[in-house]
């Protein structure tokens, strides 16, 4: 009875979550498999035979389990075992036990085969053979796994998962990277005290600035592990570097003797810059662009308090974004746009904490996402569903991910004082 | 070792026993004529003595007064220039999200003028940092900001521009490691730093 009970609740949430959701919905145009968070499919891993079988299935599931878009079904290892004995797949009993889809691995000479199974059609829907490299549990040999675990959730959902990126961050002034599972955080070789990292559209390069003496824009080849450094002037602070979306220039905010302007920079960093605000004295910081690259979302402190607003590549056409609605909340900033082009993501300051919040570009109006500690700093997953951001309610500074469509949250990194966190586009093998 | 210590010391008493009987022997040299002073040159030779320990004692204490100024100067310089010192580096505070220079920070950028007018050797890094509540990154533009408005009211005034480098640290290096509005206020500054001349005894314009 309790355990009913607790169920009735959980459905009622979930209920109450997803109705401004789908209402939200209705004003956007999705292409793809149209997914109701509510009725997420539950997806069976089935064992994997062999020496490595056991850490594939963990990573999967793990991974199908953090894109938030199936549930994944666990059973004990015993019941597991029955569930595809003697080589035939048992689909009533997977049924039973809730699983609509099932993944079955095998392992081969050059990696991994796998099949994807509808349970109710009682048939294989998809198949494919992921190379993986020999060496076990190295870098690129997690990033494979994640690769075939991005795929089967392509194949079940629509949408390729985000299993296979990276999360940029600063934790005591270095730049550093870590899996989107948690795993493999490590620093990056820097020049000065850095901010601020950003991902190049290919997923080979980061972007950071420094701060102090000699502050810099530092263009970060992970490929060659080569830096380019511009931008260091007198009296000149650099900061909050992203690229194009094409890839093609960079634009950042040089702060110096009258306020900070942004200006672009083409990425051969072969042509003088370009200033592209007017900010007369005032601050003009924290670019971010559309996806098709044609506007600018920044933070501006030219009506006196930081608050963001939207303006072309160019520079013209400059509109308040945020508007203050919220009483005394007088501190907007770190924009973020998002991939689908729907929605902004920001902070603002609420009974004194900074929260994450969204604003829609065409209805313009704000959801908060968060309210637990004090959280900052968003930014977007490539499949515009989640957000990294940097919180607090841990006790520490730490980099924690939100579902926006479902508000679960998981906390990324484990060790005081991350933040400023950056999501990689989808990592080509 | 015993053995050769003993006989070490055997052989330096036999040598100073030595050189004691040489000194009791006496010379065989006839004593030279002894010349008798009258009263008048005795008198004179003290006269003259008494003269020359007095322009000792004299040079000596002049000397003694010349150093003892010398240090007393130098201390004076150094704890002028120490003061001095302290004065150019005192610390300048700011307002919530402002860049705007208040009286107080105005009369310490005041006290640094004559400073910087009288040792023209002299060129300062001004430091600007703010507290932990803005966007970090933000926070990087504002410290910027405050240090490029010390910098304009001291040029403003008359000095060089190019004896006053700006930097930001944002929020990064709080002076006040406290979550609370005291110090948060002592984490709003603009700090000093001497990048040349920092070898000058200072001087301040009168």
């Amino acid at each position: 009875m309790p355990r009913l009970a607790v169920t009735a609740l959980a459905a009622l949430a979930v209920l109450a979550s997803s109705a401004p959701l789908a209402a939200q919905d209705t004003t956007a145009v999705r292409i793809g498999i149209r997914y109701d968070p509510s009725q997420r499919p539950g997806v069976l891993v089935l064992p994997i035979a062999g020496v490595v079988g056991d850490s594939l299935r963990i990573i999967i599931q793990r991974d199908l389990d953090y894109g938030d878009r199936v549930v994944v079904i666990t059973p004990d290892a015993a019941l597991a075992a029955t569930l595809a004995a003697g080589g035939s797949i048992n689909y009533p009993l997977l049924a039973k036990l809730g699983a609509s889809r099932v993944v079955q691995g095998t392992m081969t000479p050059r990696g991994l085969h796998v099949a994807l199974h509808d349970v109710a059609k009682a048939q294989v829907t998809d198949v494919a053979e992921f190379p993986l490299p020999i060496a076990q549990n190295t870098r690129d040999w997690r990033a494979a796994v994640h690769g075939v675990s991005d795929q089967v959730e392509a194949w079940i959902s629509g949408t390729q998962g985000i299993a296979r990126t990276r999360v940029a961050f600063i934790r005591g002034s270095v730049v550093r990277m870590i899996d989107s599972d948690g795993e493999d955080d490590q620093a990056i070789p820097m020049l000065g005290e850095a901010m601020s990292p950003a991902w190049s559209p290919s997923g080979a390069q980061l972007l950071y600035t420094t701060f102090g003496v000699n502050s810099r824009v530092v263009l970060h080849d992970l490929t060659t592990g080569r830096a380019r450094a511009f931008g260091q002037a007198s009296n000149t602070t650099n900061l909050t570097a992203t690229f194009s979306p094409d890839g093609s220039s960079i634009v950042w905010a040089a702060a110096g003797e009258n306020g900070s302007d942004l200006f672009l920079m083409p990425v051969s960093l072969d042509a003088p810059a370009r200033r592209i605000t007017v900010g007369r004295g005032t601050d003009n910081v924290q670019p971010t662009f559309s996806p098709d690259g044609r506007r600018l979302a920044f933070m501006s402190s030219r009506a006196g308090h930081p608050e963001i607003y939207i303006m072309d590549a160019d520079g013209t056409n400059t509109d308040l974004l945020t508007v203050s609605d919220f009483g005394d909340q007088n501190y907007r900033s770190s924009p973020e746009w998002s991939p689908d082009d729907r929605q902004v993501a920001f902070q603002s300051r609420i009974s004194g904490k900074f929260q994450v919040l969204v604003i829609g570009l065409r209805d313009r109006t704000s959801k908060l996402l968060t309210s637990d500690g004090e959280n900052k700093d968003p930014s977007w997953s490539p499949d515009g569903r989640h957000l990294v951001f940097t919180s607090n309610r841990s006790g520490t500074s730490q980099l924690w991910i939100l579902d926006t469509e479902t508000g679960r949250t998981r906390q990324l990194t484990h060790t005081a004082g991350s933040r400023l966190a950056s999501w990689s586009p989808r990592l080509k093998p | 070792m015993i053995v050769n210590r003993r006989a070490t010391a055997f052989a330096l008493l036999a040598l100073s026993v030595g050189v004691l009987d040489a000194c009791h022997k006496k010379p065989k040299v006839a004593p030279a004529p002894v010349t008798v002073a009258t009263t008048d040159t005795m008198g004179e030779r003290r006269r003259l003595d008494s003269l020359e320990a007095a322009r000792r004692m004299a040079d000596e204490n002049a000397r003694r007064r010349a150093v003892d100024d010398s240090l007393r100067r130098a201390n004076e310089a150094t704890s002028a220039s120490a003061a001095l010192r302290a004065a150019l580096t005192a610390v300048v505070y700011f307002e919530y999200d402002q860049d705007v220079l208040n009286g107080d920070a105005k009369a310490a950028l005041d006290a640094k003028l004559p400073i910087l007018i009288a040792n023209p050797g002299l060129s300062i890094r001004i430091t600007g940092h703010t507290d932990e509540r803005g966007a970090d990154e933000y926070n990087v533009a504002l410290g910027q900001k405050r240090a490029s408005a010390v910098k304009r009211y001291l040029a403003e005034r008359g000095i060089a521009e190019s004896r006053l480098e700006t930097v930001s640290m944002g929020e990064e290096r709080p002076a006040n490691a406290g979550h609370d509005e005291a110090s948060w206020s002592q984490n709003r500054r603009a700090e000093f730093e001497i990048t040349a001349g920092a070898n000058l005894v200072l001087k301040a314009r009168q």
